[in-house]
């Protein structure tokens, strides 16, 4: 153990570094988006009908396939990694914020419309906060994904926990394997547990049990 | 004053509105009361544009709805919905503050209307809860007080109390009668309840597919409904109240054989405090009354009651109306009319108590 660690501890660290930057970039740029496209979608019912599904079909592609044509385009850089990444991370994000949204109980617009809010204001007063759970729940998701697509990233030659498994798969290594596969695991759960405190910090006291009935 | 002339309103091509016409005049507590579909909760939402009507205009003090911006017209318009809404994201303080903060109150100004609204109705201690944290009943309360936080003066109810049991519905339609009284507050109110809207209203406005079939006061509605369904909608309101004696007697009475003893009768006196017992023969026959009195002048040394008894007091049949009774206590003074069953036993008897009560069914409609 300590000698796999004198050879590889090194690596490793810079290993993780490196895939932890890219599944912050990623979520975070797939957060952004998910949330506009997402809010943007909820408002217009006729786009949402067309793009939700088209969508849908988008992310049955495997995200090999996709990160391995972004490759083709645009080479084997940082942004083809991030860029593939956070498409990827958006779209969780994107299907909660929309059905969030939709999924506010009617009484709660009618009352919100009722007291003279603008829609802008019903948006951020009323709607985005009662999504807010199912749009958390989204972003964990997302997060969790992308620690694992992340590993894609050492297909084309980024670096991460990716390289470990490679190295481990093409030299028939198991100890190189699970060297990426463990902190690979570990990264996903850390992400999971931060986002819950982040749950439970935007939900109030009164939301989730049924609330204003 | 809230004015509708010749309002129209389409969904597709269903006809929901026909060409309303009606006045609400200011401080009014309004009821709008109709079958289902009869258009009653649009009406409503059309005061404060909830609902855009096709043709006809609706005016507030004179001036078109049309010609105000939407949610400046629902700002000065109280709104309370009928599954409370309260926003469950928010406290109590925050709720009810939706719509001085949308005015840009400052924050001195909100803090001091939550506590003069909490004040209302008795609930300042909640203000920093969840609306989760209260019962139904509670929440409704809540709800009337947003709608009334920025003092409109007009507030749009729609059937603000359906969903909570019916104890705490009376409390609150109790509640709010005092509070737009106290406020002067000119309220919509839209209802499927009849009882509620002759509790409530100062007018009522009863509509059915989309017009108003009747604008009158509760009194004026009773006494004249405008057609069948206004009349069925009255239901036992209108019904003929009952005028014979026997709807009006107690017949919890004290009664004595009259071949009893002179002691046993004066204690069952004392017992049930009174000073004067109805007396029966073996059969339950009404023979009349025994009273302490006489008892006391001439019960020494007699077996029975019989001797004392008298027929002073006056009799009557069941079946005879209860108005002859009534005019006979009010002018002789009399406490009490004896009523007999045809086979000359004992009904009961007619007290002033049953005047008072006969008095209030016929003002009020309604035995409680």
């Amino acid at each position: 153990m300590t000698a796999l660690l004198h050879d590889y501890g090194g690596a490793l660290l810079r290993a993780v570094a490196i895939h932890t930057g890219y599944v912050l970039t990623a979520v975070l740029i797939g957060f952004v988006l998910g949330l506009a496209l997402g809010i943007l979608l909820s408002r217009v019912h006729r786009w949402a009908v067309i793009v939700m599904p088209l969508l849908s079909i988008f992310q049955t592609i495997p995200g090999l396939v996709f990160i391995g044509v972004l490759f083709i385009w645009w080479g084997g850089s940082v942004l083809t990694v991030v860029t593939a990444l956070g498409i990827y991370a958006m779209f969780p994000v994107l299907k909660n914020t929309y059905t969030g949204i939709l999924e506010v109980e009617p009484r709660y617009i009618e009352a919100a419309r009722g007291c003279g809010m603008s829609p802008v204001q019903r948006l951020f007063r009323v709607e985005l906060p009662l999504a807010m759970p199912t749009i958390i729940a989204g972003l964990r998701m997302s997060a969790i994904y992308t620690v694992s697509w992340t590993v894609l990233a050492s297909m084309i030659g980024k670096g991460g926990l990716g390289d470990f498994v490679y190295q481990g798969t093409s030299s028939n290594n198991n100890t190189l394997i699970l060297l990426g596969a463990i902190p690979a695991a570990i990264l996903a759960i850390l992400f999971g547990a931060v986002i819950d405190r982040l749950q439970k910090k935007v939900m109030p006291r009164g939301s989730g049990k049924g609330a204003g009935r | 004053m809230i004015q509708f002339e010749n309002v129209c309103k389409y969904y597709g091509k269903t006809p929901i509105l026909k060409s309303v016409n009606l006045t609400i005049p200011d401080g009014q507590f309004v009821v709008l009361i109709g079958p289902s579909g009869c258009g009653k909760t649009t009406t409503l939402k059309a005061i404060n544009r909830l609902i855009d009507i096709d043709t006809g205009t609706i005016s507030i003090d004179g001036e078109d709805i049309r010609r105000r911006e939407k949610v400046d017209l629902r700002r000065h318009i109280g709104y309370v919905i009928q599954q409370i809404g309260l926003f469950p994201n928010m406290t109590v303080a925050q709720n009810i503050c939706v719509v001085p903060k949308l005015l840009k109150y400052d924050k001195a100004r909100c803090d001091g209307i939550v506590q003069d609204m909490l004040k209302l109705v008795g609930m300042e201690q909640y203000a920093e809860k969840y609306p989760s944290e209260l019962s139904g009943g509670q929440q409704q309360r809540i709800g009337v007080l947003r709608a009334l936080a920025a003092s409109p003066p007009i507030v749009l109810m729609d059937e603000p109390f359906s969903a909570l049991d019916p104890l705490t519905r009376e409390l609150l339609q109790d509640e709010v009668k005092n509070l737009q009284q106290k406020l002067k507050k000119t309220i919509v109110f839209v209802s499927h309840d009849m009882d509620e809207a002759l509790k409530l209203a100062d007018l009522i406005i009863f509509m059915e597919a989309g017009r108003v079939v009747q604008m009158a006061s509760p009194e004026e509605m009773l006494e004249n409904p405008a057609s069948e369904l206004v009349r069925d909608f009255l239901g036992k309101h209108t019904e003929a109240p009952p005028s014979k004696v026997e709807s009006f007697m107690r017949t919890n009475v004290r009664t004595v054989r009259k071949d009893r003893g002179i002691r046993e009768c004066a204690e069952r006196m004392a017992r049930s405090s009174v000073d004067t017992l109805l007396v029966t023969d073996e059969d339950g026959r009404y023979l009349g009354t025994v009273s302490i009195g006489d008892i006391r002048h001439w019960g020494h040394g007699l077996q029975s009651i019989e001797p004392l008894v008298r027929q002073a007091a006056r009799t009557t049949r069941v079946g005879d109306e209860a108005k002859d009774c009534f005019d006979f206590l009010l002018e002789s003074g009399e406490s009490y009319v004896v009523v007999l069953n045809d086979d000359e036993t004992l009904a009961g008897i007619v007290t002033k108590t049953s005047v008072a009560r006969s008095v209030a069914e016929s003002l009020w409609g309604d035995a409680k």
